[in-house]
């Protein structure tokens, strides 16, 4: 009696295991399913369109009669958005960073990061209306030739958005750096600031580049804001008052169209997402690794 | 004092030490400065959003589909396609996520395999969400033939927040100390009793912080929604689960409602900023102030949650 009941015991924590395996094993089909998808219709798309034009062309104009296929106008978009973003977040999410990490009171800490967790928790869509319709006309009254879709604006949101990731990654990598060094400075005589820019930061230092890698990566994903504040004009330019489109506004684009399933346009949008993932997938791994280092210096 | 090289270097060193603490103090504006910038920032959005869209905010607003004229049009296919969404994604999401969670943490032996997941679920959580619209697209959408319904939505969005789940699940039972799974052991609980009544119960406060947090993001996600094809413009709600008329018992249960086309409270708000007429961005405004009030509601109670566990659990 006993016996069997062992046996029922041992078959239910065999199951349960295997059930939990399972569910884990879950997460990498989730990254297979993304792959092959991506890959099948990309696969699809360079049929017909060859790499080296999709890679050369300097023109995207899938939609027109007169189609091109070139990658390069979408990828400036991006990069020019992700330059604006990352030229805000980066100067007021490290300086707020050393702020909240050597200079604020706990009690400070305790009510500033909940607040800066609810700045990343609003969704994408609010950030690409306050872009459209307050950004844009607040920076019209300096600069009166900026266009009603611009990139100034789409990525000056998407800044202000990526702030408190960059802050709070990076404050979490200065808080990690051991207390004796802070001390040995301030005994010979540093001050704070000191301290702050000349031992905690370059001790930091691959934590905080994580940080910002993480913060690219999060604004070249960004869909939402550039979609609805950017425009719809794939163009080659770096002047960031004209509209343009990015990868992931471009992908919005096609899926509210009626584009049927199959066609060229319709693969366009993965060949699109094949870049963005591979772009993005990059800058990730890098910034896990630097992580990975970082954690194993300290801890 | 009398030797006046000795007076000039103490005098430089005095000054040097006035500009250093000078520095210092400005460092310090410039740091609150820089914090306080998101917060005002956020504190302006949510007044224009006000200004903009508060007056929308009556009872028809609620109760009306979508409509040509902007007075008219309203919210109730969106919200109530936002609420179908979010059920099936929590369903699918939440025993999954924290099943794999637990698995990771207190199963997975350190070997390659489970590196490997390690880095694969950190590399997930950073993949952006337009791409999780494409998966949706390809393999829920065409290859399984779901079409644009509820039940695809719900899929995509559950595979995109699963990593938050899992994350936070895992750190939820890093926190626990291993004096408890040893006292259990020692009692001679299996390694499941010890999870299912010692490490759960512990970590339910925290798990459930982790996943209050993942919903907030899901509610607001749009691209991955459009992407897989999430109407715009749909003046019909799926079919309710329950309907309690009809003939004897009177009561009716129906999962037809999965298999509906929907739309959600973000991409009715995203339709209605991409209108040329303006009457709209007030519906639009109206629209944020529901979703905001959501996400932000939401966040509070993790907050809160999170404070509560943080205050009562001394190991």
């Amino acid at each position: 009696m006993l016996y069997k009941k062992r046996i029922i015991l041992k078959l239910k924590e065999f199951l349960i295991e295997r059930g939990l395996f399972f569910c884990s094993l879950l997460s990498v089909l989730t990254t297979l399913g993304i792959v092959l998808v991506l890959s099948f219709e990309t696969f699809e798309f360079f049929k017909e369109v060859p790499i080296w034009k999709f890679l050369t062309d300097t023109q995207w104009t899938p939609l027109f009669v007169n189609k091109h296929f070139g990658i390069l106008p979408l990828l400036c978009g991006t990069f020019l958005t992700t330059l604006i973003a990352i030229g805000v977040a980066a100067p007021i999410g490290l300086v707020s960073a050393v702020y909240l990490s050597e200079y604020a009171s706990l009690k400070t800490r305790n009510i500033v990061k909940p607040l800066m967790e609810i700045l990343a928790a609003v969704p994408t869509v609010v950030y690409g209306y306050f872009a459209l319709l307050f950004v844009t006309p607040l920076l019209k009254q300096i600069i009166p030739n900026l266009s009603g879709f611009n990139s100034l604006s789409a990525g000056v949101v998407m800044g202000i958005m990526i702030v408190p990731l960059i802050s709070s990654l990076s404050e979490d990598a200065m808080r990690a750096v051991p207390m004796g060094l802070r001390e040995g400075a301030y005994a010979v005589g540093s001050n704070r600031l000191q301290v702050a820019l000349r031992i905690v930061l370059p001790a930091a230092l691959s934590g905080i580049t994580a940080a910002f890698i993480l913060g690219i990566s999060r604004a070249i994903g960004e869909t939402m804001i550039v979609a609805i504040a950017a425009g719809q004009q794939p163009r080659l330019t770096l002047n960031p008052l004209v509209p343009i489109q990015t990868i992931t506004a471009y992908i919005v684009q096609i899926s509210l169209g009626d584009t049927p399933h199959g066609t060229l346009e319709y693969r366009t949008i993965f060949a699109c997402g094949m870049s963005l993932f591979i772009l993005t997938f990059i800058l990730n791994i890098f910034s896990f690794k630097l992580k990975k280092r970082f954690q194993e210096i300290y801890e | 004092m009398n030797n006046p090289a000795l007076s000039k270097i103490n005098s430089s060193f005095v000054r040097k030490s006035g500009v250093n603490r000078r520095l210092d103090k400005g460092f310090k504006i410039l740091g609150i400065a820089s914090t306080a910038f998101g917060l005002i920032v956020l504190l302006v959005l949510i007044i224009d959003i006000f200004l903009d869209g508060a007056h929308r905010l009556n009872w028809d607003f609620f109760v009306s589909f979508p409509s040509r004229k902007p007075e008219l049009a309203g919210i109730l296919s969106a919200w109530v396609g936002t609420v179908w969404v979010m059920a099936l994604t929590a369903l699918i999401a939440l025993p999954l996520g924290i099943g794999a969670g637990i698995h990771l943490e207190e199963y997975a032996r350190k070997n390659f395999l489970t590196n490997f997941i390690e880095i694969n679920i950190a590399n997930l959580a950073g993949v952006p969400s337009v791409i999780y619209g494409l998966l949706g697209l390809g393999l829920f959408v065409r290859y399984f033939n779901l079409d644009r319904s509820v039940l695809a939505g719900g899929l995509t969005l559950a595979l995109l927040i699963l990593p938050v789940i899992i994350l936070s699940t895992r750190e939820a039972l890093r926190a626990i100390p291993s004096s408890i799974r040893e006292a259990s052991y020692a009692l001679g609980a299996t390694k499941w009793q010890t999870v299912r009544y010692q490490l759960m119960p512990a970590a339910l406060g925290n798990i459930m912080t982790g996943v209050i947090l993942a919903m907030s993001r899901a509610v607001g996600e749009t691209a991955p929604l459009i992407t897989i094809g999430a109407l715009t413009y749909i003046a019909f709600l799926p079919q309710s689960p329950v309907v309690f008329s009809g003939g004897f018992p009177f009561i009716h249960f129906s999962l037809q409602g999965l298999f509906d086309p929907f739309t959600a409270l973000p991409i009715q708000i995203f339709n209605w900023v991409s209108r040329p007429q303006k009457g709209f961005f007030a519906d639009a405004a109206g629209g944020i102030i529901v979703l905001l009030g959501l996400t932000l509601l939401m966040n509070a109670i993790a907050i809160l949650l999170r404070h509560r566990y943080q205050k009562k659990v001394r190991w």
